[in-house]
């Protein structure tokens, strides 16, 4: 509404926006302009493009397919640990991939538990690579996601249905026909669309699980025309190709999916009258730890061969881990510098520009920025010099949809609530911001903070562009660990990523919420 | 000295035309069924709603397009009158100063508005350890702070008790005599009209009439406030 009073004002949030179209098109431009004209798509591309989304494709709808009877069990059953599983089910977003990687090598791998148990009995062991692997890793990664989006929409039907359908003497076939099933259409398109997206611009799985010419993602194939060949115009050639099916893929996602995951009250229990026969509680239980022991056993796995040797890391390990915290504080600063400015001017019911940026943020390729600010930066300085800035900045970029995700309805509910009292106390501008928008929204501040820098801290991508030998975070060096077989240090150090990454979030959550009130 | 000069209000489908002079140190009761505008007749003059047409001028002078912050107005509205994060004494220190930069003096009239409202040694409370009653008087201590000429109540004390609101009320009169401040009230009962209110602005069908004396309006009801009252 034009002219209508507002405690905040639109500029910061404004020039946040166009700061960051300017920097995700300015980077796709310079890329676009080293893409050679007429060298279109070869095999090689064609087999990437292919890779990708079959592996997204399956990783979706395997993820979805078993979170449906998960998300079911947790939804009618009490037990004990319930609430704990669930608060676990949020880990896996936050939780570094290479651990993931690392973890399920030693439950999965040739050399892990379940090949030596294989081995006892006179089989072959498991190999892990190739499509199968990025498959199961992302499935590891993404099936909490799936499991709480379902979850979310079965806590969501009102009880009152269940007792009218047990009152009609429905039984468990009937209920699900009824109510469960038209539920499941309307969220399902969207639970798999989410993990689809998430997986299409997967690199460290790939990286690490994939690899040769039957399993590369387009990612990846960037990542190796820049790296190996320094073939920019074949990097910028898949970027443009990446960029169209995010973009598509993102705008899938947003169009289907309904919830966040992140929602409150996802540990009350549906009361429910069908489902007590022995075969159901069984049925259900055994989902329930079938999911469990697949999500912790690898992390397990971590704890237990890392513990031994972490007072004993080499030093560069520890350095890396510092390298990483700083590169994570960085990133997460730059984020709160985009993310306020623009909830902000979203909050004013700003649309446009600042939302329009929001949406480039979800569709952007961690890996077509670090290339074309690589393009950028290399007449005017070092790029290898300014790996860590470069790679905080991407980070921020990356996590800024998350971030605004959590802080637009909130500042929007502030402004609505408190924006007129405000204003009529002359205290538009600062004066609001500092004394009713921050402090009120300080728990959600605190939250997305706590994400951007476990999220940053966990990162293995850019960084990988732009590293050389003497330069690492943490990840990074868990990779070059793994890839020189000490995989015992490899575990060391992922124990000591995990408690660091786990432990940023934590703090940065709690601090937000401590003495916060309603 | 507040004059709405053919002032029109339009949103969306809705509108509202008024045109009429308040004086000085009156109280006014703006009555009416709901959804007929009362609200919104408020906020345009405390500048929430741009006018899409007319003129608002406070002392022969356009306030207009003045923003809400540089009006001679308070205003109170019909709940979240105090940030549940600040204490008392800063919520009504927000009325003399938006950056909270209060000096000793500052802080000492906040005390001592507190004190007049009956919150002595409340100051440091913060809105969710008082009553309903006692966050009612922390907004009324800051109106008191904030010395403006024109108070706008958009029925702020419609979730107390009956004896609670006609209190609170009866504070506000005092206080608007005693500054000799305008005082413009929406109520959906006509018993607090007849209470503290010197006239009456009937607002119904997309129209605020000028101002009536509350004892004629009451003894001679026009054919809306005959509606509103349910009387034949």
């Amino acid at each position: 509404m034009a002219g209508r009073a507002q405690p905040v004002s639109a500029w910061p949030g404004t020039s946040a926006a166009i700061t960051l179209a300017v920097l995700i098109l300015g980077t796709l431009t310079a890329v676009a302009l080293r893409a050679e004209t007429g060298a279109g798509l070869g095999r090689a591309e064609w087999a990437a493009i292919r890779f990708t989304l079959i592996q997204a494709a399956l990783s979706g709808m395997i993820s979805v397919t078993i979170a449906i009877p998960v998300a079911r069990a947790l939804a009618r059953r009490r037990f004990r640990g319930r609430r704990i599983l669930i608060a676990l089910l949020g880990v896996p977003f936050i939780l570094p991939v290479i651990i993931a990687v690392l973890g399920l090598l030693e439950v999965f791998g040739r050399a892990g538990w379940i090949s030596d148990a294989l081995g006892l009995l006179g089989f072959e062991p498991i190999r892990i690579y190739g499509l199968h692997g990025v498959v199961l890793a992302h499935v590891f990664l993404n099936l909490p996601l799936a499991t709480r989006l379902i979850l979310q929409a079965w806590q969501e039907v009102p009880a009152e249905r269940f007792r009218l359908a047990a009152q009609l003497g429905c039984d468990g076939r009937a209920m699900f026909w009824l109510i469960e099933w038209p539920m499941l259409r309307r969220i399902l398109p969207g639970a798999f669309a989410v993990v689809f997206a998430i997986c299409l611009t997967s690199f460290a799985v790939a990286l690490t699980l994939g690899g040769g010419p039957r399993a590369t993602t387009i990612e990846l194939a960037i990542y190796q025309a820049f790296r190996f060949d320094f073939d920019l115009g074949r990097a910028a050639l898949l970027s443009g190709v990446q960029l169209i099916l995010t973009i598509l893929a993102a705008a899938l996602a947003l169009w289907l999916a309904t919830g966040t995951g992140f929602g409150k009250g996802l540990d009350r229990a549906v009361r429910r009258w069908d489902g007590a026969n022995p075969v159901s509680r069984t049925a259900d239980a055994a989902w329930i730890i079938a999911a469990a022991l697949f999500l912790l056993l690898p992390l397990a796995a971590i704890v237990v061969s890392g513990l031994p040797n972490v007072l004993s890391l080499p030093s560069t390990v520890w350095s890396a881990a510092l390298t990483s915290l700083l590169v994570a504080a960085l990133s997460t600063c730059l984020l709160l510098l985009l993310a306020l400015p623009m909830a902000f001017a979203i909050a004013r019911g700003g649309r446009g520009i600042v939302e329009l940026a929001g949406l480039l943020g979800l569709a952007a390729s961690p890996l077509v920025i670090g290339t074309g600010l690589f393009i950028i930066i290399r007449p005017i300085a070092d790029p290898f010099a300014l790996a860590l800035p470069v790679t905080a900045l991407v980070n921020a970029i990356t996590a800024l949809p998350f971030a605004l995700r959590v802080l637009v309805p909130t500042a929007r509910d502030v402004v609505e609530r408190y924006g007129k009292l405000g204003v009529s106390l002359n205290m538009a501008g600062l004066p609001f911001l500092r004394f009713v928008l921050l402090p009120r929204m300080r728990p959600q501040i605190g939250f997305a903070a706590g994400l951007a820098m476990a999220l940053s801290m966990g990162d293995l991508g850019v960084i990988t562009l732009f590293a050389d030998p003497d330069i690492a975070t943490l990840p990074l060096q868990i990779y070059r660990l793994m890839g020189a077989y000490r995989l015992d240090d490899a575990a060391s150090a992922s124990l000591l990523l995990l408690v660091l990454s786990i432990g940023v979030f934590w703090v940065l959550d709690r601090g937000g919420r401590r003495h916060a009130e309603a | 000295m507040l004059k709405l000069e053919h002032v029109e209000i339009r949103k969306g489908e809705f509108h509202l035309k008024s045109h009429f002079d308040l004086q000085q140190g009156h109280i006014y009761a703006v009555l009416g069924p709901s959804g007929g505008g009362k609200s919104t007749l408020l906020e345009a003059i405390a500048g929430f709603d741009p006018v899409s047409a007319g003129q608002i001028a406070w002392h022969d002078r356009s306030i207009t397009t003045l923003p809400p912050g540089d009006r001679p107005i308070a205003m109170l509205f019909q709940d979240g009158n105090l940030f549940p994060h600040l204490t008392a004494a800063q919520n009504v220190g927000l009325g003399l100063h938006p950056n909270l930069r209060l000096t000793k003096q500052d802080q000492s009239e906040i005390v001592k508005a507190l004190s007049e409202v009956g919150l002595d040694g409340l100051a440091d409370r913060k809105p969710a350890a008082l009553s309903g009653g006692q966050q009612a008087r922390v907004a009324l201590a800051r109106l008191t702070v904030q010395r403006r000429d024109l108070i706008l109540l958009d029925e702020p004390f419609a979730a107390l008790g009956p004896a609670l609101k006609a209190e609170m009320l009866a504070l506000v009169a005092d206080l608007a005599r005693a500054r000799h401040a305008t005082v413009l009230m929406v109520t959906h009962e006509p018993e607090d009209a007849r209470h503290i209110a010197d006239q009456v602005i009937l607002v119904a069908e997309g129209q605020a009439h000028p101002p009536v004396k509350t004892q004629q309006i009451f003894d001679n009801p026009p054919p809306q406030l005959r509606d509103y009252l349910g009387q034949k």
